[in-house]
């Protein structure tokens, strides 16, 4: 009879645990969808007071673009911090975490400029450099990324200290690769990967939109998946089960360092230069804010990739409305960092 | 039974000597690296590098990292983490600077105060709200940036509309539009002067972690930190008072980190909200050089002085390494810190597993 009663116990636990999260992620997503209309809003009044637009022509077809260009921008910002915090969610589902990101965009941001402007692309043609150019840094993201991981599996290391040894060394690296000078550059093939606009579009959005679809599929149906987060709820027990420990962890930091190439690729493509003291600087704080805002919970066992994705959007959108309503930069940090501070806070009651 | 107690307690009792045995190779290894270290230093560099003028500023600039390193260990004791430091060491240097032109006390005495405070609101987040400290003060961390990013233009523009009556020129003498500077014509750089032929920052180092030091291991305080980071769920259920503790470990931390910050402002003249970037990770770096776990629940004070010691030496040499010419540029630099903190958690790694 009792462990009847615990179960039934149990179980109302579980609903209540559920429903709460779907409370949370629908009030997630009204919150972005408050504030994007609040911004359609402003943006319209805007146009709509603007006379000359209206004398010029259709007042809808100005707005139109006013928002167009709005959700490009907003969308353009926040695609690097949501392929690093996939990654991050990754990681953190393990129960680890990933400093070195930011180094590892700078290293990634760094070779891609010394392949395509090197001499690889005089002696086989700019094509190919091109393709080099973002297939080879996107390998030595994942190789530092296999380092973290076996530091962390192999030689026993707590990954905040592995990863913060590449976070040191690697933004090292990137700047002794061109004894930190910037190199400046003007590739439109090679940029496309961020300044393309197919259909309207930014590129990389369409790459960040990739990079959440996958990692949402395998966390979802796949083994890997499944792995990952019972290594995260208990390595023991998922040891014991016959879960490749060792393996899986590897996995997801090997994962976190290729999407935080691709994130540094992108980079350098916005900005026509490589600029390996800035590219990357805190974006592991974005990323990891995200991922706890997102509801996935630093102890690990838990992910949730679409929580990440809306929680990278919610901060940027509240920096954006702040900005845009003219609160300085500054205020606007401390600002979000409450916010932060209140997502993770609901969050924690209900695992509470 | 009684016997098999017995045995117990005779067990924990050799194990706790072994622990405390290792913890203190541990700071012995490191204080003998560090011998080592200086002295093949002093041969190959000579005069240059053992100059007491060398020795008091590399002393200086190390101990803003000891304070925060210190708070750090406790800190990490207890399992957590303190990642806002850096940006409350900044914020206190704002405080600072804006506070000399009242005299080096008060500067000294409100900047603590209000770095204790936010250290303060991060141990109420952690231990009443049950918010992970990695996240705590990661929000910490970045609202204390953005508000000493502020400060500067809110102390120029909103000050004198606060206090009405005090000349406009007393509020924005000193601020830029991005930094404020420290009021010369008061004692605010006293701080650094010598007493008895040693800088004072030096001197209050030594003392906080001689201080600490015999907080750790033999005030209660010190064993509640110890124990609350070996078995929280334990002591909580030992009756300890879990929550005070932890509020206390944090508030020290904001404490340790707004000390920094007035003597960074001190040194430099001016206080720049873009100053002691990376300064936590340093901290952290510190704390694991020294031998304390991450994991929580044992380390020790002055291991943690000779981690900060040993990396500031390190460094301070590879400003003088200069070979054929080819002189190493801080990226180099950088990258041999990464390498040299690989090595030491590489040496350390057998070290914590046996004991962990």
């Amino acid at each position: 009879m009792t462990t009847s009663e615990q179960t039934a116990v149990k179980v109302e636990r579980s609903n209540f645990g559920e429903r709460f999260q779907k409370v949370r992620t629908y009030g997630m997503v009204i919150v972005l969808l408050l504030l994007v209309g609040f911004n359609i809003f402003r943006i319209y009044r805007v146009v709509s007071t603007n006379e000359t637009i209206v004398e010029n022509g259709n007042v809808t077809e100005a707005f139109v673009q006013a928002l167009n260009s709005a959700l490009n921008v907003n969308l353009t910002q926040v695609a690097t911090i949501v392929i690093v915090a996939v990654g991050m969610t990754f990681v953190i589902a393990t129960g680890g975490i990933d400093l070195s990101v930011g180094a590892i965009m700078a290293i990634a941001g760094q070779l891609a400029p010394l392949i395509f402007m090197g001499p690889i692309a005089e002696r086989f043609g700019m094509a190919f450099a091109n393709v080099l150019a973002i297939v080879v840094p996107i390998i030595i993201a994942g190789i530092f990324g296999l380092f973290n991981g076996l530091m962390v599996t192999k030689l026993k290391f707590q990954p905040i200290i592995a990863t913060l040894i590449v976070f040191i060394g690697g933004r090292g690296i990137a700047q002794v690769l061109t004894n930190g000078y910037l190199q400046f550059f003007k590739n439109p093939d090679f940029q496309y990967i961020a300044l393309g606009r197919p259909l309207g579009i930014p590129t990389q959005v369409y790459i960040m939109f990739i990079v959440v679809l996958v990692a949402w599929y395998v966390m979802r149906s796949t083994s890997f998946g499944q792995y990952v987060l019972a290594v995260g709820g208990n390595e023991k027990a998922a040891r014991l089960a016959g879960v490749p420990v060792d393996k899986v962890k590897t996995a997801v930091y090997v994962i976190s360092g290729a999407l935080a190439g691709i994130a540094g690729l992108i980079v350098v493509a916005i900005n026509s230069a490589s600029d390996a003291n800035l590219n990357g600087m805190l974006i592991e704080l974005d990323a990891i804010a995200a991922t706890a805002v997102g509801g996935t919970p630093l102890s690990g066992g838990q992910a949730s990739i679409l929580g990440t994705f809306l929680g990278a959007l919610l901060i940027q959108m509240v920096k954006f409305t702040l900005l845009s309503i003219g609160v300085p930069y500054e205020f606007a940090l401390v600002v979000n960092a409450g916010i932060i501070l209140i997502a993770v806070y609901v969050q924690t009651k209900r695992t509470a | 039974m009684a016997t098999i107690a017995n045995n117990a307690n005779q067990d924990t009792g050799t194990r706790k000597f072994q622990l405390s045995n290792l913890m203190r190779q541990q700071g012995a290894l490191v204080f003998i690296i560090f011998i080592g270290v200086f002295v093949l230093a002093s041969i190959i560099f000579g005069e240059n590098f053992y100059s007491a003028y060398n020795i008091k500023t590399m002393l200086i600039y190390n101990s803003m990292l000891a304070f925060i390193s210190l708070g750090m260990t406790f800190v990490i004791i207890t399992g957590g983490i303190d990642l806002s430091v850096s940006s409350v060491a900044v914020l206190a240097s704002m405080l600072a600077a804006w506070f000399s032109r009242f005299g080096l006390l008060p500067a000294i005495f409100v900047t603590i105060f209000f770095t204790t405070l936010v250290g303060f609101f991060n141990g109420i987040v952690i231990a009443r709200w049950n918010i992970q400290p990695f996240i705590a003060t990661l929000v910490t961390f970045m609202a204390a940036r953005g508000l000493s990013l502020i400060m500067p233009k809110v102390f120029a523009i909103y000050m004198p509309v606060v206090l009405p009556g005090v000349p406009i020129e007393l509020w924005a003498n000193n601020v830029l539009d991005f930094s404020i500077i420290i009021d010369r014509t008061k004692n605010m750089q006293d701080i650094l002067l010598d007493f008895g032929g040693i800088p004072i920052p030096i001197i209050l180092m030594i003392a906080v972690y001689v201080i600490g030091e015999v907080a750790l291991q033999f005030s209660r305080f010190g064993q509640r930190t110890l124990a609350i980071g070996g078995n929280e769920e334990a002591s909580r259920l030992m009756g300890l008072p879990v929550r005070r503790v932890k509020v206390i470990v944090y508030s020290l931390s904001g404490a340790l980190a707004g000390l920094s910050g007035v003597i960074l402002a001190a040194r430099s003249g001016v206080a720049l909200p873009t100053e002691a970037v990376g300064w936590e990770l340093q901290a952290i770096a510190a704390v694991v050089v020294g031998g304390t776990l991450l994991t929580g629940g044992r380390g020790s004070v002055i291991s943690t002085l000779m981690g900060v010691l040993l990396l500031g030496l390190i460094f301070n040499i590879l400003n003088f390494v200069n070979v054929g010419g080819f002189s190493l540029t801080v990226y180099w630099q950088s990258v041999i810190r990464g390498i040299f903190l690989f090595i030491v958690v590489l040496l350390q790694a057998p070290w914590s597993k046996r004991t962990g």
